[in-house]
């Protein structure tokens, strides 16, 4: 083809000022002269450079936490492994005390979690089930978009929120479920996301084969959906779990301190693990308060990272993962 | 312009596994070599150990020597990335850079090694874009999106930016594969020009386009499932459509497997 | 999605590609009171955010009427009594300088963290680092307040004298009194808190990075940090923007860290922009006086403050949001 031959030739005559310019520069620039060996020294510094601040900021991030395990680890692990801080409470030991335990506080912290997943779970896999296998259009849509406005919605706003509708509006007390009810607000979102993600990746032909069946899509959710997604779904409550125990504004606005054990969501003050540390906030000069923080500190890390490792394994032994 | 390659007795391994052995071949100065085998008989891998790609995937290394003209590309003192600057490579499925325009695609390997005058860009842009036969349909959208554009024409994007740096030895590993024919036909011409200052090896499952792009063919093929792939035989590509040497050649010249 | 943030950064199914089934597919029972129940689980989380809209403007507007100080502007707080003066400008100042302090330190250090987690670790080393860095995020604020106030803070006062020595002219860093916790030491806690939530998203997008570009640019002679610059970064902006603004929205709300780190102003002290300034968050100062919400008046106040909190909260997500969903759409 004619054309083709110009197009060659023209490219072959242009490609010579170029290659000519770049050789006379000596510069490395092109594949002409073959210097295998060579390359420009500033690339080669470049890329020295980079991996080293890679390798760096990895040890920023590190440091951090390295720091704060230690920290607390030493500094706590001392009254953990008297057997008085699992079995007693706080009552008449005030803050220069030395003795005392935290059952009070981990019973509250559970108590709270647990109310608080009771019904934060079936509302956020229902909202997944909806957005995942029903929805479509407008609504779903709207749900969507609400979900990532809880997400980020700061525990301080839903504490006021529940204090606004719960105290000033219905006249009831600060308790331990009103700090439930907050979490709540905190928790749905991680279970709608997670259990969301784990839906869909349930895939279609299992579905298929089983309204191929007959069996109506409902049960085909409950029998096939579900239990497919199961063990996802629990990382996902559990992870949430782990967010919402160690949160500490509810409880500030909420939740009151007593150092006795109470175990009664609906009436009186509750105890918990943030807000015993809180209660030595200001007493930061007074060791054994300090102590005692460390300690709590130390324990709530311990519930927090349990869970988070709970979670991890089961999603690991789970059918569908990520 | 155009080198020649000889690799000598090249195994080339992924960790512990022989993925190739014992290639031994020649290619000649601005030829176009053809490389055929079933599929996962180690022609792109092969293809590969040509500009050092396979090390990109861990545990990739090779044993035996592959050398350009005489300089050995696995010698101690050697860059990979200055290999790959001399041994450029055409991908499967066009690959243009979708955050950049086609202009800033075309001269992406040069800025990178530090060609920076705005004029000498241009010059570089559009006689690699006429190069590859694309400088007409794009010469008025230069600064659009190099994704924008059909899958032939990402394809001839990507060839300019690969002749943009001008290479010795051109590698297409398949590049028509995922294109309309009347795209791949385009490629084929392309191909002819191009061989008049590149050395070009280019790896296809398709028979007849080897057999019309090519001077020369590579056979490869499996000893059995599991095994390392090898090189079966490499000819003239008249003789190796038309009287192949080894019965494996002309088995899947005719079809009978593959 | 990671567990981090919440987000996911990459859509796994491509728009429209729903699951087979929907509500008015049988006719049934089941399926009626099931796809009621789904469906009315999503109309309670609209219900919810909406009302918490409502309720918090509902009980700030009466205390903003009565507000005798302009709200957006005073630097007063005396919310009780018969003539509240209150205004926000102080805690608008605190918090949101802290917490841009915090993003600005965040992003670059987190995206160097992801980059290292996804393109330099050696492959042994990928999932053990990527655990480590997400256990930042696992510790809970208050642990991050005790140890801010009883071992980091000895740290970096000496750092902060230094600076205010030297830079002290610059009004950024111009000299204060203050000994407890400043908006510069407060910025820092915070970046470490938000540091997980800028890598984990950072990461996501930096592994979807198709290898087809990658290999693209090694093919052609860049070194392994050119080819980064040249495909993943710019591939992974709008995911990196997104992390920021997640990072930024989460420190602007951080509640029980920053009270334990607060350093209170006296009132009437001189204004300055100094960042080694004390100063409340909206936060701290919610949940310090807390025990005060004994009048409607009073609270109406602290819940304006929150309200305020709610709104720049609400933007700087809905910005991550739009710039994901944007990406989404260009996907190929």
């Amino acid at each position: 083809m004619s054309s083709s031959a110009e197009t060659a030739e023209t490219a072959g005559t242009a490609v010579r000022p170029a290659a000519a310019v770049a050789a006379g520069n000596r510069r490395p620039a092109t594949g002409d002269g073959l210097d295998l060996g060579q390359q420009s020294a500033a690339r080669r510094i470049k890329d020295v450079v980079a991996q080293v601040v890679m390798w760096l900021s990895f040890g920023v991030a590190i440091v951090p936490l390295v720091w704060i395990l230690y920290t607390v680890v030493s500094k706590g692990a001392g009254l953990l492994a008297t057997s008085g801080w699992w079995t007693k409470s706080q009552r008449n030991i005030n803050s220069d005390d030395v003795g005392g335990g935290a059952v009070h506080a981990i019973q509250g912290t559970l108590l709270q979690a647990g109310m608080t997943a009771l019904i934060a779970v079936p509302i956020g896999i229902f909202t997944a089930i909806y957005l995942v296998e029903y929805g479509r259009g407008r609504i779903a849509r709207v749900t969507s978009f609400m979900v990532d406005i809880l997400t980020g919605v700061p525990s301080i706003v839903a504490a006021l929120f529940v204090y606004s509708v719960w105290v000033t509006v219905f006249g009831f007390g600060r308790v331990g479920f009103a700090v439930s009810l907050a979490l709540v607000l905190l928790m749905v979102p991680v279970v709608v996301r997670s259990t969301e993600e784990m839906l869909k990746l349930v895939p279609n032909e299992l579905r298929e084969a089983s309204l191929a069946l007959g069996v109506p899509q409902w049960k085909t959710i409950t029998s096939v959906v579900l239990p497919t997604a199961f063990s996802g779904i629990i990382t996902g409550v559990l992870l949430g779990l782990a967010r919402i125990m160690g949160e500490t504004a509810p409880l500030l606005i909420l939740g009151p301190y007593t150092k006795s054990i109470a175990t009664n969501l609906f009436s009186g003050n509750m105890p918990t693990l943030p807000t015993m540390i809180n209660q030595d906030r200001t007493e930061l000069g007074i060791a054994p308060a300090v102590e005692r923080m460390w300690a709590t500190a130390l324990t709530l890390i311990l519930l927090v990272l349990l869970l988070n490792i709970l979670g991890r394994v089961v999603s690991r032994f789970g059918s569908v993962s990520r | 312009m155009g080198k020649r390659i000889d690799v000598k007795d090249l195994n080339v391994y992924y960790g512990d596994f022989k993925a190739v052995e014992g290639v031994t071949m020649t290619v000649e100065p601005r030829t176009v070599t053809a490389f055929i085998g079933p599929s996962g008989c180690g022609k792109s891998t092969f293809l590969r150990t040509l500009n050092r790609m396979h090390e990109v995937i861990p545990g990739g290394r090779v044993e035996g020597s592959v050398r350009l003209d005489d300089q050995d590309l696995y010698a101690k003192s050697v860059d990979p990335v200055a290999v790959r600057r001399s041994v450029g490579m055409v991908f499967q499925r066009p690959n243009p850079f979708p955050t950049m325009s086609i202009f800033d695609n075309v001269v992406a390997g040069l800025r990178l090694n530090g060609v920076k005058g705005r004029k000498e860009l241009d010059q570089a842009a559009e006689t690699s874009l006429k190069g590859a036969n694309l400088w007409n349909e794009v010469k008025d959208r230069l600064k659009k999106p190099g994704a924008g554009l059909s899958g032939g024409q990402q394809q001839r994007l990507c060839i300019a930016r690969a002749i943009a740096v001008r290479p010795q030895v051109l590698l297409m590993d398949e590049p028509c594969s995922a294109l309309d024919p009347i795209s791949t036909l385009a490629i084929e011409d392309l191909v002819n020009e191009l061989k008049n200052e590149f050395t070009i090896v280019i790896v296809t499952h398709n028979m007849q386009q080897a057999a019309r792009v090519s001077d020369r063919t590579a056979f490869f093929n499996l000893a059995a499932t599991g095994k390392p792939g090898k090189l079966v035989e490499i000819d003239d590509t008249t003789k190796i459509f038309n009287n192949p040497t080894e019965r494996a050649t002309e088995d899947y010249i005719s079809g009978r497997f593959g | 999605m990671s567990s981090v943030t919440g987000v996911s950064a990459v859509d796994e199914l491509p728009d429209g590609d729903h699951p087979v089934g929907g509500l008015t597919s049988t006719g049934r029972v089941g399926d009626r009171l099931f796809g009621g129940a789904a469906q009315g689980a999503g109309l309670l989380v609209i219900a919810l955010v909406t009302l918490i809209g409502v309720f918090l403007v509902a009980q700030a507007v009466p205390a903003l009427a009565k507000d005798q100080a302009s709200f957006l502007t005073s630097r007063d707080w005396s919310p009780g009594g018969d003539a509240p003066r209150f205004g926000i400008v102080e805690l608008l100042w605190t918090t949101v300088s802290a917490s841009v302090i915090a993003m600005v330190i965040a992003v670059p250090v987190g995206v160097a963290v992801a980059l290292f987690i996804t393109q330099y670790a050696p492959a042994w080393l990928k999932r053990p680092a990527a655990s480590l860095v997400d256990l930042l995020a696992a510790v809970p604020s208050i642990v991050y307040g005790l140890w801010g106030a009883l071992t980091f803070r000895a740290v970096v006062k000496p750092v902060e004298d230094g600076l205010q020595t030297a830079f002290g002219w610059f009004p950024l860093f111009s000299r204060t009194g203050i000994s407890g916790g400043t908006i510069f030491f407060i910025g820092i806690v915070l970046f470490i808190m938000v540091l997980p939530i800028v890598t984990a998203l950072s990461r996501e997008v930096f592994d979807h990075t198709p290898t087809t570009h990658k290999e693209g640019a090694l093919a052609l002679g860049a070194t392994k940090w050119e080819m980064i610059r040249t495909t993943v970064l710019p591939f992974g902006r709008p995911g990196v923007i997104s992390a920021a603004m997640l990072a930024l929205g989460r420190a602007l709300g951080e509640t029980i860290a920053v009270t334990f780190l607060v350093s209170t102003l006296a009132p009437g002290s001189p204004w300055t922009f100094s960042l080694f300034n004390g100063g409340e968050t909206f936060a701290s100062r919610i949940a310090n006086n807390a025990a005060e919400f004994d009048s409607p008046q009073k609270t109406g106040a602290y819940i304006a403050a929150g309200l305020v909190l709610f709104l720049l909260t609400f933007v700087v997500n809905a910005i991550a949001r739009v710039v994901i969903e944007r990406r989404k759409a260009f996907t190929e």
